[in-house]
């Protein structure tokens, strides 16, 4: 088995006097896409912000790269987020920046790094993303969602991350759109051999992405395992999801291609 | 995410680097780590290579990110331009995927038009940024225009009122701008009456600065200075809260809602300021008044009782009339000011801030424009 790049044990998370997460337990392989699913309000992206570092658990504990994330040096810590990037559910890019400036942004951390190569590789990282040229000198305002997105996606590679962290990449995209996005981030974890984490609702992008799926439910992770797995699984809700009639269309191309 | 860490990190000497190592005429062995945190090591020796073929063995080379391969891709087609090219052997086939990503996503640079910069230029961008301050001038007219006739509409359709959005917007512009304006009269007060003690001293004119305070509070400070500090409150606040909506598209929601925005944002906010910036400037009056009277009688010996007979008597009531007549245009300007620049703000924060800033100066601004074309009326008219 490959090796394990996130190691969650035991984590609690709570808000106020509602539990989200009650001793959850999630181990994250290098190199796989996992993608989460659970209901709404089952704390999937609360999870995500835990690893990623933005918001600490009230209990358990976090190993990324073999490292425990909660008790360690700030410096520590902030070299685990250097091999991290986070691509949020409308980009947030920064406003007041053009598409290229965003993805500079992590770059100029970089202090051998000279202006003109770090521009040149922000168009790299921009192209790779799928958008054109042109988009790099635009304003986050002046994109569609989709183009913001993959913007977003752009900025989060930016340092070349051995894992990703994906807050619902194709909410809010049109079919042919999140078709896209779903090949380009198997493209990506394929080529660059990205550990890609993903938190999402849209059953075809978990069919077309992710080599294994979490389901959170019942305040920790279900079950793990790959989609025809969790097509024989009886917990009612995970048959719902699974079996329901939205899901019936990616279950059937599912079978085609099996 | 990382910043200070990647400085520290990537100047540690025990940092793992890349290196090129001549290996006899036209080949080089590339060894560590090509990544984005160590493209210094080699850059300048890729740069130095020219014009003829070379050869790379990526045999040794450990790790290979998008920005190394871009820098080794970037270099062959160097190399091809210069009639030479770059040729790589022993890569693994990670390193392979990698490099063929990044060759089939190169940035293509599109045709970039330059703007030349000349005379005609510069009077065509003076031209235009003249008509665009006409055409806001204009608006900010239309937005009064708007205001008046929902404000006709309402006195006809009196059920369309939203008292309750009145009387909390009553509250938040006056109650709530009291002990801001208060200190601020008072003050004002204690300002003038020590000024003035000490010039009308010399003349022994002391009882003038009665006459002082009363006029010039009671006509132009008091009510302008309310204004002033209104304008930085609300003006901001209704661009702000107008702007934040616009944003978030609820205006348009309430369109479509068949919910006018005028009738539901616009009247309420400048209808609660016409009501209370009169108050408000009463009360820096009064403030006024009471800080000149307290310094009179501190520094000139004039007692409370002595201010208070030289003011009735000696005082028009026409100061009075004049101060609080400017009150509801000061109002009018202000509310629509606010109003329109929050309707102004398109879909990012920064348009926000740039449309807050340029609220307040503006109603600032012509708050003392206007105050300045009353001068003028009063004094033709002999006021």
């Amino acid at each position: 088995m490959a090796e394990t790049v996130i190691e969650l044990r035991g984590i609690i998370n709570q808000f106020g006097t509602t539990r989200v997460h009650d001793n959850l337990d999630l181990d994250v392989y290098r190199g796989e896409v996992l993608g989460v699913v659970g209901g709404s309000g089952t704390g999937k992206s609360v999870l995500l912000r835990c690893i990623a570092g933005l918001r600490p658990p009230q209990g358990g504990s976090i190993r990324i790269f073999g490292q425990d994330a909660l008790n360690c040096s700030e410096s520590e810590r902030r070299a685990i987020d250097a091999r991290m990037g986070v691509m949020f559910q409308d980009g947030a890019l920064f406003s007041s920046l053009t598409v290229r400036e965003n993805v500079e942004v992590p770059m100029r951390t970089l202090p051998d790094l000279n202006a003109k190569l770090r521009a040149e590789l922000a168009d790299l990282k921009i192209s790779m993303s799928g958008l054109p040229y042109a988009a790099g000198g635009k304003y986050p305002s002046e994109l569609s969602g989709g183009m913001r997105k993959r913007a977003g996606l752009a900025r989060a590679l930016a340092l070349d991350p051995e894992i990703v962290f994906l807050d619902e990449p194709t909410a809010g995209l049109d079919p042919i759109g999140a078709a896209a996005f779903d090949e380009l981030i198997k493209a990506l974890s394929e080529t660059l051999g990205l550990t890609v984490f993903m938190v999402t609702h849209d059953l075809d992008s978990l069919h077309a992405t992710c080599d294994r799926i979490a389901v959170l439910a019942e305040k920790r992770v279900m079950y793990t395992g790959t989609m025809q797995e969790m097509l024989h699984i009886e917990h009612p809700w995970v048959h719902e999801y699974f079996h329901g009639p939205r899901a019936r269309a990616a279950v059937d191309t599912l079978e085609r291609s099996a | 995410m990382s910043q200070a860490a990647e400085t520290s990190l990537s100047r540690s000497a025990s940092r793992p680097g890349a290196s090129l190592s001549p290996q006899g005429a036209g080949r080089w062995a590339l060894s560590g780590q090509l990544t984005v945190r160590t493209l210094s090591d080699v850059l300048e020796h890729f740069d130095a290579l020219d014009g003829a073929d070379a050869l790379f063995d990526l045999g040794a080379l450990d790790k290979l990110d998008t920005a190394g391969a871009y820098l080794l891709v970037q270099l062959d087609a160097r190399l091809r331009a210069q009639g030479g090219g770059l040729s790589l052997s022993g890569q693994s086939a990670d390193h392979q995927a990698v490099l063929d990503r990044v060759a089939g996503s190169m940035p293509k640079p599109d045709k970039v038009v330059a703007t030349k910069l000349s005379a005609m230029g510069w009077f065509d961008r003076l031209g235009r940024q003249v008509v665009a301050a006409l055409a806001g001038f204009t608006q900010v007219l239309a937005m009064l225009g708007l205001f008046l006739a929902k404000l006709a509409y309402l006195l006809r359709h009196p059920s369309d009122f939203r008292v309750t959005a009145l009387v909390h917007h009553c509250h938040q512009v006056g109650w709530k701008a009291v002990p801001i304006v208060a200190l601020m009269g008072f003050l004002i007060g204690v300002v003038l009456a020590f000024q003035g003690s000490v010039q009308l001293r010399q003349f022994g004119a002391e009882i003038f600065v009665v006459d002082l305070i009363a006029i010039s509070i009671l006509r132009e400070l008091g009510i302008l200075l309310t204004a002033i500090i209104v304008a930085g409150r609300t003006a901001s606040s209704f661009t702000a809260a107008i702007g934040s909506m616009k944003m978030r598209e609820e205006v348009d929601a309430m369109r479509t809602l068949a919910i006018d925005p005028a009738v539901a944002l616009f009247v309420p906010r400048i209808l609660a300021l016409l009501i209370v910036l009169p108050i408000l400037g009463m009360i820096a009056n009064v403030m006024g008044l009471f800080g000149g009277a307290m310094m009179a009688w501190i520094e000139l010996g004039i007692s409370p009782g002595m201010f208070l007979s030289r003011l009735l008597d000696d005082t028009s009531l026409d100061h009075v009339i004049v101060g609080f007549v400017k009150a509801p245009v000061f109002a009018l300007i202000i509310g629509v000011i606010g109003c329109h620049a929050g309707m102004q703000v398109g879909g990012n924060a920064e348009s926000l801030g740039t449309q807050t800033s340029s609220a307040v100066v503006r109603a600032i601004f012509m708050v003392i424009v206007a105050d300045a074309l009353f001068s003028v009326f009063f004094a033709i008219l002999g006021i």
